[in-house]
């Protein structure tokens, strides 16, 4: 038994996933959050049938690749879950008929129901029923609210074909429909739309994007280095550093063994940044500088984009985007990229050519560091003073703009202008919020730490073996020529291309100076994605545009860093 | 810029707060289906919300749904705007 979860895009169908299968995935308030299948089980019977949460599509008859995937997808189900948004039910339900045009039984979720209540908006469930012949079931997919009546009536989802001649057919019939179970009553202008109306305002908009832009980031800054001043760091120096040191005792202060699990006593102490062994830095790195950062990035960007607020960005930024070749919608991925770069080069499967998606991916790999990377860069070039860190954001923008321009001019194809549904204003609960950021922030202590401290490990190992020696003499010219960095920072470079976090890491013991540092953390943003990444690259992009767009951030980091170098 | 009543301009030309029913779709057929889907056919009335600065993209509402429309794509879409003015700030 397979179930599919379809409907226009942004209508909850992700959220209303998470409540039917009990599987969290991440949900947002901006159409295209979901661009890959997501599998899920669900009670039915004696057995579990598998649920699919399908990308949103506004019709059968494919106009973007992501629902020429979804059209593909509803050949393999056995029943369609059809997710509608009761607030625009005119659109939603032109999806609904196409859907009963085809051999399979469906049963339409009537989504967004409270809202729709209150926008004076009300539909006769009992007639659209009887009207389509389906169930009905007005749903709440955010708070859970008519879930289980849904899922109640899953048995009941009925297959029904009418066809209709043409689209224009099609509408009529909707229209039909619409003006029989739905009356409009007047109500009071909320004060969401009142924000609304000031965001849609040219000037408004602009001032709004720079409180919320400025806002966001020191709230980040705030919430990130309290939680490293006032939890994470004190907790490491009380509880950790004495038993570390008692083990250091124990293995005789030096030796194999010590160095790769403590590493090097700076002034016969543990420094976390320094030390480098697997049980010190290795750990240090993940859970105390990175992670206070990746909660508080990732609940801000949780509140923007349940908010709706990212997609007014979009269109703000538009003008500014085609000048790189894209649109206003691509800084959706490039957000998600100052977390982690990994979900952003997939979220470029928003947009619509595939020109377009190899300049966001090539443009997020160069100038979009992730919150882990930002965190290292923030605690290490910060000890410096503040203008450091500044420069080496100022880089990167600079870069991330001038390749854009760049790319934009000398590759082939077609860039599509931006068509996208901006959504209403949206106040999340607290609870749904909380749950992303845990989806988030789980997903990256299981998959970040055992990466950091398989990282720590080799570079522990190679450096007992003295194997960077001759990577170090090989790239000498390059590293000191060019960049002016002694060579021990290209084993920084290659560790890189593990963890990005680590290998800024890696700059500390090397004393070098502000200028050097703000070369180094500049080249290791841009210079090649960490593997992770990679692998997506070649996936979304196909191997070999995937190794066109790593040659451009090799020259570019090179540029660049040769730039800074000269400069600094 | 106002227009007066009856006539006829593209989404790009229509003042901002003003409504009309849409008349025509000037493209392929891509764009129309595509336009379409997302409530923008013939005979739908829409509300002009804003326009972006540097031919940016024109903000619009159908329905309740609120759709932002590359600038060129605008210009491909003609609507017969209504006779009396818009109300101050009306939806």
């Amino acid at each position: 038994m397979r179930i599919l979860l379809m409907g226009n895009p942004n209508v909850g169908k992700s959220a209303l996933f998470s409540r039917l299968t009990g599987t969290h995935i991440i949900a947002a308030n901006y159409p295209g959050t979901t661009v890959e299948f997501t599998r899920g089980y669900l009670r039915w019977g004696e057995e579990h049938a598998e649920v699919i949460d399908v990308p949103g599509i506004y019709t059968l008859e494919p106009t973007t690749r992501a629902e020429e995937v979804a059209v593909e997808m509803l050949k393999a189900g056995d029943l369609v879950i059809n997710v509608v948004d009761a607030t625009n039910l005119e659109r939603n339900l032109n999806l609904t008929l196409q859907l009963l045009e085809r051999r399979v039984p469906v049963i339409v979720a009537l989504n967004i129901w409270d809202d729709a209540r209150h926008r004076g908006i009300d539909i006769d469930v009992a007639r659209l029923e009887k009207l389509l012949e389906v169930p009905v079931v007005p749903t709440v997919g955010v708070t859970g609210e008519g879930v289980k009546e849904l899922v109640r009536r899953l048995p009941e989802a009925a297959m029904h074909q009418e066809s209709y001649a043409t689209s224009d057919e099609r509408w009529v019939r909707v229209g039909d429909i619409v003006s029989q179970v739905q009356s409009l009553s007047h109500r009071h202008h909320t004060w969401y739309e009142v924000l609304e109306d000031i965001s849609n305002h040219p000037l408004g908009g602009v001032l709004i994007a720079v409180v919320v832009l400025l806002a966001t980031f020191f709230a980040i800054r705030f919430i990130g280095e309290s939680l490293i001043n006032y939890v994470t760091a004190p907790l490491f120096e009380w509880l950790w550093t004495p038993l570390l040191m008692k083990l250091s005792l124990a293995l005789g202060s030096g030796g194999f063994w010590h160095s790769i699990l403590i590493g090097n006593l700076v002034d016969g102490r543990i420094d976390y940044f320094q030390s480098f062994g697997l049980l010190s830095t290795g750990l240090y790195i993940p859970l105390a500088a990175v992670l206070p950062y990746i909660i508080a990035f990732y609940l801000a960007l949780g509140i923007l984009e349940d908010v709706g607020y990212l997609p007014r960005l979009a269109v703000l930024l538009d003008t500014f985007m085609h000048r790189l070749g894209l649109h206003g919608y691509a800084i959706i991925p490039t957000i998600l990229g100052l977390g982690c770069n990994v979900p952003a080069v997939m979220a470029t499967r928003i947009l619509e050519s595939r020109r377009q998606r190899f300049i966001a991916a090539t443009l997020i790999s160069i100038g979009v560091p992730c919150a882990a990377m930002q965190a290292m860069i923030i605690g290490l070039v910060g000890q410096q003073g503040g203008e450091y860190v500044a420069m080496v954001y100022g880089s990167l923008f600079l870069s991330w703009v001038v390749v854009g321009l760049i790319l934009n001019r000398t590759i082939k194809g077609f860039s599509p202008e931006l068509l996208i549904e901006v959504p209403p204003y949206r106040l999340p609960p607290w609870r749904v919020i909380g749950e992303k950021l845990w989806l988030r922030v789980s997903g990256f202590i299981r998959e970040a730490l055992p990466i950091v401290l398989g990282a720590v490990l080799v570079v522990n190992v190679l450096y007992t073996l003295g194997a960077f020696d001759f990577v170090a003499g090989v790239t000498a010219p390059v590293v000191s020529g060019l960049l002016g960095l002694p060579r021990e920072a290209v084993i920084a470079l290659a560790v890189g291309f593990l963890r990005k976090d680590v290998a800024v890491g890696m700059l500390a013991p090397l004393a070098l100076t502000p200028g050097q540092l703000v070369v180094s953390c500049t080249v290791l943003a841009m210079f090649f994605p960490c593997v992770a990444t990679f692998v997506v690259l070649a996936r979304e992009l196909g191997w070999r545009d995937m190794l066109k767009a790593s040659g451009i951030m090799v020259v570019a980091a090179l540029v660049v860093g040769g730039l800074l170098n000269l400069l600094l | 810029m106002a227009m007066r009543q009856g006539e006829r301009v593209t989404l790009v030309q229509m003042g901002r707060g003003q409504s009309g029913i849409v008349v025509e779709v000037l493209g392929g057929k891509g764009l129309v289906r595509r336009l379409g889907a997302l409530g923008i056919r013939p005979g739908k009335r829409v509300t002009k919300i804003s326009s972006a600065f540097f031919r940016g993209p024109v903000t619009l509402r159908v329905d309740s749904a609120q759709l932002a429309i590359g600038f060129g794509m605008a210009g491909r879409i003609v609507v017969e705007v209504d006779k009396e003015l818009p109300p101050s700030r009306g939806r």
